[in-house]
């Protein structure tokens, strides 16, 4: 590897740092470890070579074994919006379900009026672009150009929410995948106090397996920068380990399934 | 931000000290546990704040078509990793530059110190804004940048406080537990100038106000990382707060900090990975904010850093996976599990311990990263119980782990007076009549060994009564019940 101009080289003498640990790494492996002590898995299921084979082709469980003994997350559509609206709403997250693009521009509407938002930040989208016709307040468009600016980020700051699309919705654990390339970048989901989702059932996937399976997919060799699955609204428990929302991202997540 | 550096805690002092001069850390241990042992208070608050651990944990158990199973998967993830990691780390290495990240890998501390501090100067930073980060604990980032003056601010609630209390993390997953909510009004109060209040909503407000133009003014952000994908040259980090989200996405360059046994092989491991780290962890079904992170901002992408670096550090990991024996304290993904149901934990408390990691995964790798002869101790803060290798989502062997340790320890520096001892007993045990004879003047003498303080003695004697002595030996009462049938 060549190191970039501004990347600061060690000024040991000798040979690279790389290359040092990776020879350590490879003299400390000369003698093999046994595998762990399983309790459940037989041998033959999780694909373990003996001890002292050495590691060659050495493969792990595929995801798809492992999958019946995680949580569950359904296997039909109605079951998995079924477990995703109960895994939200034990989170903390506010599910609204609409039956289209038209009742949920309502809705948006009337959240921005009774919470008096004053500025809503967004990025462009086909779901989340009808959602801002005609709301009650000023909006701040993330995707617009003249990024990378301290204004741009105080702006967002100054949001009171964030409205984005996100790539899929995990029922087994009440996730919703947003990424830096699909979902208006990494700060609309949250630099804003509140974040609203705007997304539609077929966008629901049983498990975490699936989702990063898609993502996979969907990105074909190019990942976004940024991956993140959101798990209900943002909490910490460091005060004598008492539950309080909103640490430092947003305090309310509400979740607007259209369709 | 200048922080006050004085601390009210001599425990925590201690924890810094015990770094410091090895030799004593032994003698700190002792003493520091034993004034734990005595704060009841302090015992009961702890014991309370772990309370709630067992119930959520326990309720996402329940949600697990088969929990054993599926921690003998996260096991397998990592082992598989660990004992490739010759194969995987230059893997992700190609991967991770390929997606336009820098690496920089860091043989020790001060390496890894110089790397940051390094690319902190070429940032020209004039503030930084760090989420948490445990490998930056063992390498002591903070007191580097601030050496230097640059100003850095831990963004996580709990390393906020102990950053303005000017101590380290009490447990490595909730850093201030220790730390009850008047006093932490009262911190804020002094430093921030904000009004009392005892509702931890409202001081984590205080903290979330304070922090929010710092976000958007910092020009470097600095995180660690809980997994690296070899696949996809992915980091993913885990978090709850956001404030590591905010921490990656605000300021202009991000720089992580990762030790290499991070690697896992596939990016599906996360699928099993990551929902047992949070049921294990906290007891949730997943953490709030789990983000793979590629790079910095593509082309098309709205915001985002410019330049993202990633450090990976040895610092004797590698002599940790020259042993076959303990290699598997490599697969731990720092749940902190262990911590949470550990006897010890609960009596001698966290800074006790006087290491970055406490608790008993602490107490395995702390003689690895800083020699055995000065922190053999540690092995011997167990009950040998086994409750943290039940706890353990990726079963590592943890209390067999303090016996390997203990054993090592006799193995390279005997302890003589030990021999001895040992020798005086096969002596006396191997004859009858030396054995009954001793017995008989144990027995009569017993009661004086409460006046006599015998060194060895001593410390037991302190705090426990001697039992009453019995009249007849064993083997005489046994006799006497007609042969003991």
């Amino acid at each position: 590897m060549t190191a970039p101009a501004n990347s600061p080289r060690s000024t040991r003498p000798g040979p690279s740092a790389r290359d040092t640990i990776l020879s350590r790494v490879r003299e400390a492996l000369r003698l093999p470890a046994p595998p762990p002590h399983l309790k459940s898995i037989a041998a033959e299921e999780a694909a373990v070579p003996a001890a002292g084979q050495g590691h060659s082709g050495l493969s792990i469980l595929p995801l798809e074994v492992a999958r019946p003994w995680l949580p569950d997350g359904g296997d039909t559509p109605a079951e998995r919006r079924a477990i995703l609206v109960t895994n939200l709403e034990k989170l903390r997250a506010i599910v609204h379900q609409v039956p289209d693009l038209t009742a949920a521009t309502e809705l948006v509407f009337t959240l921005a009026r009774e919470r008096d938002w004053q500025r809503v930040a967004y990025h462009g989208h086909a779901l989340v672009d009808p959602l801002l016709a005609g709301i009650p307040c000023a909006t701040h468009r993330v995707d617009a150009p003249g990024v990378h600016s301290a204004t741009a980020k105080s702006s967002l700051e100054a949001c009171d929410a964030g409205i984005s699309a996100c790539e899929a919705l995990v029922a087994q654990t009440g996730s919703i995948l947003v990424s830096s390339a699909t979902c208006g970048g990494r700060g609309l989901s949250i630099v804003p106090h509140v974040h609203l989702v705007v997304a539609t059932p077929d966008q629901i996937v049983s498990t975490l397996g699936d989702a990063l399976h898609e993502a996979q997919q969907r990105h074909a060799g190019r990942m976004p920068s940024m991956l993140s699955f959101i798990t209900g609204p943002s909490r910490t428990g460091d005060i004598e380990r008492i539950l309080v929302l909103g640490a430092h991202g947003p305090k309310e997540l509400i979740v607007i399934l259209v369709g | 931000m200048a922080t006050d550096t004085t601390t009210d805690s001599p425990a925590s002092a201690h924890a810094v000290a015990a770094e410091q001069s090895p030799r004593g850390a032994k003698k700190r241990f002792l003493h520091d546990a034993a004034e734990s042992v005595r704060d009841v208070d302090h015992r009961a608050f702890v014991r309370k704040a772990l309370g709630g651990y067992y119930v959520t944990r326990d309720a996402q158990k329940a949600r697990y078509g088969n929990w054993e199973t599926a921690r003998d998967a996260a096991s397998l993830a990592k082992w598989s990793a660990v004992n490739r990691l010759d194969e995987l780390l230059p893997r992700f290495a190609d991967n991770f530059t390929a997606n336009g990240g820098q690496l920089h890998w860091a043989r020790d501390a001060e390496e890894a110190r110089e790397i940051i501090l390094g690319l902190v100067r070429a940032a020209k930073a004039k503030a930084i804004i760090k989420s948490k980060c445990m490998t930056s604990e063992e390498i002591h980032l903070n007191a580097a940048l601030e050496q230097e003056g640059y100003g850095v601010v831990e963004s996580d609630l709990g390393e906020f406080i102990q950053q303005l209390r000017g101590e380290p993390p009490y447990h490595f997953v909730f850093p201030c537990m220790h730390v009850r909510r008047g006093e932490i009004s009262d911190l804020f109060s002094k430093h921030l100038g904000t009004a009392a209040t005892d509702s931890p909503e409202e001081l984590t407000m205080i903290a979330r106000r304070h922090m929010r133009q710092l976000y958007v003014d910092a020009d470097v952000g600095i995180t660690g990382a809980n997994f690296l994908v070899a696949e996809t040259g992915q980091i993913s980090i885990t978090e709850n707060e956001g404030n590591a989200r905010l921490t990656a996405a605000l300021p202009r360059v991000h720089i992580a900090l990762a030790g290499i046994e991070k690697v896992v092989e596939h990016l599906d491991d996360l699928a099993v990975l990551l929902p047992i780290l949070a049921a294990a962890g906290t007891g949730q079904p997943m953490t709030c904010y789990n983000t793979l992170y590629s790079g910095p901002a593509r082309p098309g992408e709205c915001d985002g850093p410019e330049e993202m670096h990633l450090v990976l550090l040895d610092n004797s990991r590698t002599a940790i996976l020259a042993d076959p024996e303990q290699r598997d304290s490599l697969h731990c993904i720092r749940c902190g599990a262990c911590l949470n149901v550990c006897p010890i934990f609960k009596n001698v408390g966290g800074f006790t311990y006087g290491t970055t990691y406490q608790g008993p995964i602490g107490s395995v790798i702390t003689p690895h990263l800083r020699g055995l002869a000065d922190w053999n101790h540690l092995s011997g803060a167990s009950s040998l119980c086994g409750a943290c290798t039940d706890a353990c989502p990726v079963r590592i062997d943890i209390h067999h782990h303090l016996l390997h340790n203990r054993r090592n320890a006799a193995r390279t520096a005997p302890n003589r007076w030990e021999k001895l001892g040992h020798k005086l007993f096969v002596a006396v045990a191997t004859r009858p009549w030396l054995f009954a004879t001793g017995g008989a003047l144990f027995r009569r003498s017993l009661s004086l060994l409460k006046w006599l303080k015998p060194p060895l003695l001593s410390a037991w004697l302190a705090t426990r009564d001697l039992p009453a002595a019995p009249a007849a030996s064993f083997r005489a009462q046994w006799a006497s019940r007609q042969g003991g049938r």
